[in-house]
């Protein structure tokens, strides 16, 4: 049985992408209504992107009206092959990176790029001689946490542990994890955003986790000392 | 296949939570887990990470009115409106 697609587009160029976007379409045409919506509520997310690569939130919020107005001047150019907020994100991403970089002297260092090598400190495995071999150590396997993470009020402490450890990871781990795991982006979303590929962007996820990971165990088995 | 070692495990733990690993490797990884407390643990405590970074999300100092108003202006120049009411 056959049936016909709900929407279909006019057809056109080969490569025109798919329908626009309703939100394209009303800042297309001026919408200020649309436009106040979209800055408002994706001001946030922005801030906070923008605000892992610069060194105030003045900057960030400096950062979030560049992006704006390139965004305003470039919508007859976008051609719809993301969707806006992807490229809205990926304009703040550029302009915040290119920030940063000016400002870089006045930022803490964050750790060096490490793309390679074990996430899991290797004292905690048994070593090549042992039976075991490459199996957690009585003292490197992971302790259950205390509390169960997800219930409860989030402690200001744990609010301001992931905002240190995050800030300390390299750029674009920060970038991934970020915009997946605090805003909830897809991983087409974040590797159409940062143009890195899925692979790359999974890596980058794994390693950025596996250091905030670290963290809260660090805190956690403090406050089980306590 | 066989997936005997806790230190490989533990480089696998964010391909198995995205669906990204071949379903042989990722029950190979399940079986792991079902007999190693330690794997059992570290997943989970990825996980619990995940969860606390998504509850972090909250209004962070938002727009000032004057910054909304200036990019108002700025739409305005660019994009007389034309949209229907």
């Amino acid at each position: 049985m056959v049936t016909a697609p709900a929407q279909r587009s006019v057809p056109g160029p080969a490569d025109a992408g798919p329908p626009a976007e309703p939100l394209l379409l009303a800042l297309r045409a001026g919408d200020q209504t649309a436009f106040a919506g979209v800055v408002t509520s994706w001001a946030p997310s922005m801030l906070r992107l923008a605000r892992g690569h610069v060194s105030t939130d003045a900057s960030a919020q400096e950062v979030l009206q560049e992006t704006w107005l390139a965004v305003v001047q470039g919508l007859d150019g976008f051609q719809g092959r993301s969707a806006l907020r992807t490229w809205v994100f990926r304009i703040l991403v550029n302009i915040a990176k290119t920030r940063g970089m000016r400002e870089s002297r006045l930022t803490p260092v964050p750790a060096f790029a490490d793309d390679h090598g074990p996430t899991v400190d290797p004292g905690r495995f048994r070593g090549p001689a042992d039976a075991w071999r490459r199996h957690w150590t009585p003292q490197g396997a992971p302790r259950a946490w205390r509390d169960d993470p997800e219930q409860g009020v989030l402690r200001g402490e744990i609010r301001d542990l992931l905002g240190d450890a995050l800030e300390l990871l390299p750029s674009r781990q920060r970038s991934v994890v970020l915009l997946r795991d605090v805003e909830g982006f897809t991983a087409d979303e974040v590797s159409s955003a940062l143009g890195v590929s899925q692979g790359n962007q999974r890596v980058l996820l794994h390693r950025g986790r596996a250091k905030i990971r670290a963290a809260l165990e660090t805190y956690y088995l403090k406050d089980a000392q306590a | 296949m066989n997936l005997d070692d806790c230190q490989d495990v533990v480089e696998l733990v964010s391909d198995y939570l995205e669906g990204a690993l071949h379903p042989d490797v990722a029950r190979a990884f399940e079986a792991h887990l079902s007999d190693c407390r330690g794997c059992a643990t570290y997943l989970e405590q990825v996980r619990s990470t995940v969860a606390l970074l998504g509850r972090t999300r909250e209004a962070t100092s938002g727009l000032p009115p004057e910054t909304l108003q200036g990019l108002l202006t700025a739409f305005a120049a660019v994009r007389p409106n034309r949209a229907r009411s």
